[in-house]
């Protein structure tokens, strides 16, 4: 089974949030990245995929200089060969316009599945895997737990609300958004980022893959939320705040 | 362009809450832009759930009907609704953000040449749509630039459905033409993940911890604390992900919803997946690190500080006050 995972770069969590001059995004410098929570599992789902069944890994990854670590990353873990769509402007497209560019470098692989994220931590569109089958003109599935190959495709658990579930079958190539918690993740070994070293990493621009940027929606503006400030906040050493707490729990909200 | 078509589900038979919230966003739309309003409901036996629309104040109820219809999967819905808006040209298509709308309208929207504005809280002026960004750190102002109609799904909770007007409409039926070998996926049943044998549902206190507990051995100190206060442990959702808690214990959306007198949220920073299983608690407690962690919005007290420190002294506290 040949596999395509889409990864993206994500600021990491606890990165201090600072809005930029002209508001409409926020202050990068000093940030730390990592690779986004449920492409990490989309990842693991494909390398399990393969262990299992044999084929090839190919990690897929749109942005700037900077995703190359989180590539390496993901070679050193196990993929086989890497897809970096060289793009310094990832964050003036839209949905649309990114899933355009991942469906570029696709199409001309032929895998026979396409793996990404359920979402971003970064937007949080959810959008990407769903747009790419609808690009390259795929069947699919979203929130997927579980992937199991049979005679004509995959069956794939999906994830409904409230503790629900649901199998799917569908034929490949398909196109799947994995959601986080399926599987374990791995770490690379030392072994394997000393191999990642060598794999293979093809870059390729926007303009080469003949995708433009014109955006359908446009994020005109970012601003901190409104604190409705109904929170008493509770201050002093942890000793002094818990004390503080507990006169609180007992004699105002009455819940101990 | 003509109107806003507002795509309605079904939960149990009838319209689904949270369709009742997207209604009141399109209305909300409806008086900012001077658009009339059409409700869809899709499915293969709609009468009922149409007629339930139909004493609200919308302009129409559209039936999109279709025995290929009967069962929810992302190519009928996207195949019928395609064929829907292009007889219909509407400028705006709002949907409630649930899970079965995250499966096929980004896709509905791309054939239409436009993209899905997700998960929207708030329609301002112009008009333009906010949403979260950085799990709800920042909130995000959206602007429609295309010539295809604006595609907008809103979040649980973000518009009040006893907002709603009453009214009559007529209902017409809209028939698509679906054919069997159009519909490549097969769902089979939904079922139930394993028997619950924790109900946090009806727990009377809970303590929950997330993310910033960091490792499986730290979980002790929110056990101690749960244990003081009589509590049940329960957790988000990457707490649960890891192994480090069973999910039976996990608190959201993809776990419990519960409401305790009590709920001391312990490293976890709020994301809305989080917050929705939670924010109808009675007394919301929040400990963090991060001052600016959304978790703070929703809670009644908060200790901004370390919660390997703060955890223990509260433990003792209780104990003391338990004396």
């Amino acid at each position: 089974m040949k596999i395509i995972v889409a990864i993206k770069q994500v600021p990491e969590r606890d990165a201090q949030i600072r809005i930029d001059a002209a508001g409409k995004w926020i202050e990068e410098s000093g940030f730390q990245y990592a690779m986004n929570e449920s492409d990490a599992y989309a990842l693991e789902e494909a390398l399990q995929l393969k262990e299992k069944h044999g084929g090839e890994v190919v990690v897929l990854s749109a942005g700037p200089e900077r995703v190359g670590t989180t590539i390496r990353e993901a070679l050193a873990k196990g993929a086989d060969r890497a897809i970096h769509v060289d793009c310094a402007d990832l964050s003036a497209r839209d949905a649309l316009g990114v899933a355009r560019l991942l469906a570029a470098a696709i199409k001309p692989e032929s895998p026979d599945l396409v793996l990404a994220g359920l979402q971003s931590d970064d937007l949080g569109q959810g959008q990407t895997g769903v747009i790419l089958a609808e690009l390259l003109g795929l069947p699919h599935a979203t929130l997927i737990l579980q992937v199991e190959k049979t005679e004509t495709g995959l069956r794939v658990k999906r994830e409904l609300e409230e503790g629900w579930f649901q199998w799917i079958d569908l034929p490949t190539p398909a196109v799947l958004t994995i959601q986080s918690g399926g599987n374990k993740l791995r770490y690379a070994t030392l072994m394997g980022i000393k191999r990642a070293k060598t794999k293979e990493m093809r870059a390729m621009t926007a303009a080469e893959l003949g995708v433009d940027a014109a955006p359908v929606v446009v994020l005109e503006r970012v601003a901190l939320p409104l604190k409705q400030k109904t929170t008493q906040m509770l201050p002093g050493t942890a000793k002094e705040a818990a004390a503080a707490l507990v006169e609180k729990l007992k004699f105002e909200a009455r819940v101990l | 362009m003509s109107g806003i078509l507002l795509v309605l589900e079904q939960r149990d038979g009838h319209i689904s809450r949270i369709s009742w919230e997207a209604l009141a966003a399109g209305q909300l739309l409806a008086s900012e832009t001077g658009l009339a309003v059409s409700a869809v409901v899709v499915g293969a036996a709609t009468e009922s759930l149409a007629a339930e629309v139909a004493a609200k104040a919308v302009g129409r109820v559209i039936r999109v009907e279709h025995p290929l219809l009967a069962q929810y999967t992302a190519d009928g819905f996207i195949l019928a609704l395609h064929q829907l808006i292009e007889s219909e040209v509407p400028a705006y298509v709002v949907f409630a953000h649930t899970y079965q709308v995250r499966d096929y309208a980004p896709a509905l929207a791309a054939r239409c040449g436009s993209v899905l504005i997700g998960d929207v809280t708030g329609i301002g002026a112009g008009p333009t749509f906010t949403r979260q960004l950085l799990q709800g750190r920042l909130n995000g102002s959206y602007r429609p630039t295309g010539a295809g109609p604006c595609f907008i799904s809103v979040q649980a909770g973000a518009f009040r459905s006893d907002a709603v007007e009453a009214g009559t409409a007529e209902v017409t039926i809209f028939t698509p033409s679906i054919d069997t070998a159009q519909i490549r996926t097969t769902p089979s049943a939904p079922f139930r993940g394993s028997a619950q044998t924790v109900d946090l549902g009806s727990a009377q206190a809970i303590v929950a911890v997330g993310r910033g507990i960091k490792g499986e051995e730290n979980l002790l100190l929110v056990r101690e604390l749960a244990t003081v206060l009589g509590a049940e442990l329960a957790a988000s959702r990457p707490i649960c992900d890891n192994g480090w808690l069973p999910m039976e214990r996990q608190v959201g959306s993809s776990g419990q919803t519960v409401a305790p007198k009590l709920y001391v949220a312990v490293g976890i920073s709020g994301a809305i997946q989080h917050l929705v299983g939670m924010k109808g608690s009675q007394c919301i407690v929040a400990i963090n690190k991060d001052p600016e962690a959304p978790i703070f919005e929703v809670a009644g007290y908060g200790i901004a500080g370390d919660l390997f420190e703060v955890v223990p002294a509260l433990t003792e506290a209780v104990k003391a006050a338990k004396k």
